[in-house]
């Protein structure tokens, strides 16, 4: 690991500096290794100072007092899926359009026309959905 | 550049980074509930320290002595990675936000830029990191097995999903005006014209409604805290929550608002650009800092005066509203940007 982040250094030091395609993920890393840290300190630290006292009530899930009744994991409505599904569509659309946006510049014209036909697809299966009231709640 | 060199200024700027970070949280919750009290003609905690200023650290010392209670039917190993899993990416985010320009520093010899990294996927990185934040709530609530926590995270998983297309598809405009993803770029695009170069007035005023209304909702703030609902799911899904897990969920949010502050500020109001910061850069982070402040204080603003919405409503506004519009902004940017 450090010897692969020095050789990637080292080669800064001679390519560009700043804005290397790679280099910029290193920090990201760094950054992810020290939030990975923090909520493992925080778990670890309060263990040494309080005093925990288990009770069968205190361990109960919370029902507004009340003992619970059955389990929590029941069946899950049918609408949460169809949003599910609905949202794959929708981003897999978005992601399609984020390469489009960046070199419109120069697609021009050709990219606007292209990019009207690939919506209007979408816009056709958006109004089937709206329709068949997969947006309806309730 | 030295390799060693490159390490010590990147840990620096983290370091630097975090501890900012990390203060704005803790204030951002004493000056939210010292502002609500305010508007509701209160005073709020005003006893520890002078103004209350040393509020945060008491709550966080109380934090750490608290009872940390697993519940008895719960999963528990995801009810222990759920917090870690919303808190991590939450803090990851800021990493790619430019704060300023360059700057000279005494005793340097070259200058340094004022953002920690910059790659050239910036906004997909964010926009990654900030989806990664949904599994913590939703494992949060499948793993307490308790129903009102299970229904907060339904419901949050639903509400995060829909409001994260409208998001991506407003952020669509600005990407067409400035032509790349680097948040870098983006703001140095915006620079000049007396501010008419923001995006917000370059012809992504839309954009900038839908991308506002839907980073409120992202971040289950009022009138979109639908998650957390005191008042019908309890606490929806950290009901069961307590100790520093639930100073963990606390710390992910409010360093979730910030992050999203900040990207609103970086793509639409021109991050930190402002009159002078050409010939003083160090007025950048300034103003950056101002912009954040404004669309934080827009949060607490929010919350003290609009009514939540009903659950149906939400996902009507979202899916039949939010949605088209920001399809028509795409569209209408996208030609304009051929005229212009």
């Amino acid at each position: 690991m450090v010897p692969t982040v020095f050789f990637l250094l080292q080669q800064t030091a001679t390519d560009t500096p700043a804005r290397g395609p790679i280099m910029g993920y290193i920090p990201i890393a760094l950054l992810f290794a020290i939030s990975l840290a923090i909520p493992v300190g925080a778990l670890t630290v309060g263990r040494f100072f309080r005093r925990t006292v288990m009770t069968q009530e205190k361990m109960m899930p919370y029902e507004c007092g009340v003992d619970p009744v059955g389990d929590a994991r029941d069946r899950i409505s049918v609408r949460y899926y169809i949003i599910a599904m609905l949202f794959l569509i929708f981003d897999v659309e978005t992601i399609f359009l984020f390469p489009w946006a960046v070199v419109f510049d120069q697609l021009a014209l050709f990219g606007l026309i292209e990019a009207l036909i690939f919506i209007a697809i979408l816009v056709v299966g958006y109004y089937y959905a709206w329709r068949k009231g997969a947006l309806d709640w309730a | 550049m030295p390799p060693f060199e490159q390490l010590l200024e990147w840990s620096v700027k983290i370091a630097v980074g975090f501890i900012i970070l990390m203060t704005m949280v803790a204030y951002l919750s004493l000056i939210e509930r010292r502002l609500l009290a305010f508007i509701q003609m209160r005073y709020g905690p005003n006893r520890v320290g002078p103004f209350g200023l040393f509020q945060p650290i008491a709550d966080g010392l109380k934090f750490i002595f608290k009872e940390d209670l697993i519940p008895l039917d719960a999963d528990k190993f995801l009810y222990v990675m759920a917090p870690a899993l919303s808190l991590v990416p939450a803090l990851m985010t800021f990493t790619l936000i430019p704060v300023g320009g360059e700057v000279t520093l005494p005793l340097l010899d070259r200058p340094i830029a004022l953002h920690i990294t910059s790659i050239n996927v910036g906004i997909l990185a964010v926009l990654a990191m900030t989806g990664m934040g949904v599994h913590g709530i939703v494992l949060a609530g499948y793993a307490s097995n308790n129903k009102y926590s299970l229904l907060g995270g339904l419901r949050s998983s639903a509400q995060l999903v829909s409001y994260e297309l409208a998001m991506s598809l407003s952020i669509i405009g600005v990407l067409i005006q400035a032509g790349s993803l680097d948040l870098v770029t983006i703001v140095e695009r915006q620079g000049g014209g007396w501010g008419l170069g923001w995006h917000v007035f370059w012809f992504q005023p839309l954009g900038f409604f839908v991308f506002l209304v839907s980073m409120i909702a992202e971040t289950n703030r009022a009138p979109f805290d639908l998650p957390e609902a005191e008042s019908e799911l309890v606490a929806g899904f950290h009901t069961e929550y307590s100790s520093m897990k639930f100073a963990m969920f606390f710390i992910a949010e409010y360093a979730n608002m910030v992050t999203a502050a900040a990207m609103a500020t970086t793509l639409f109001l021109g991050g930190w650009q402002g009159p002078g910061v050409t010939r003083w850069p160090w007025l950048g982070p300034v103003y950056f800092l101002l912009k954040v402040a404004f669309f934080l204080f827009l949060y607490v603003w929010l919350r003290a005066s609009s009514p939540r919405l009903r659950y149906d409503q939400l996902m009507d506004f979202g899916w039949k509203f939010l949605l088209p519009l920001a399809l028509v902004n795409v569209v209408l940017s996208a030609t304009l940007a051929l005229w212009f």
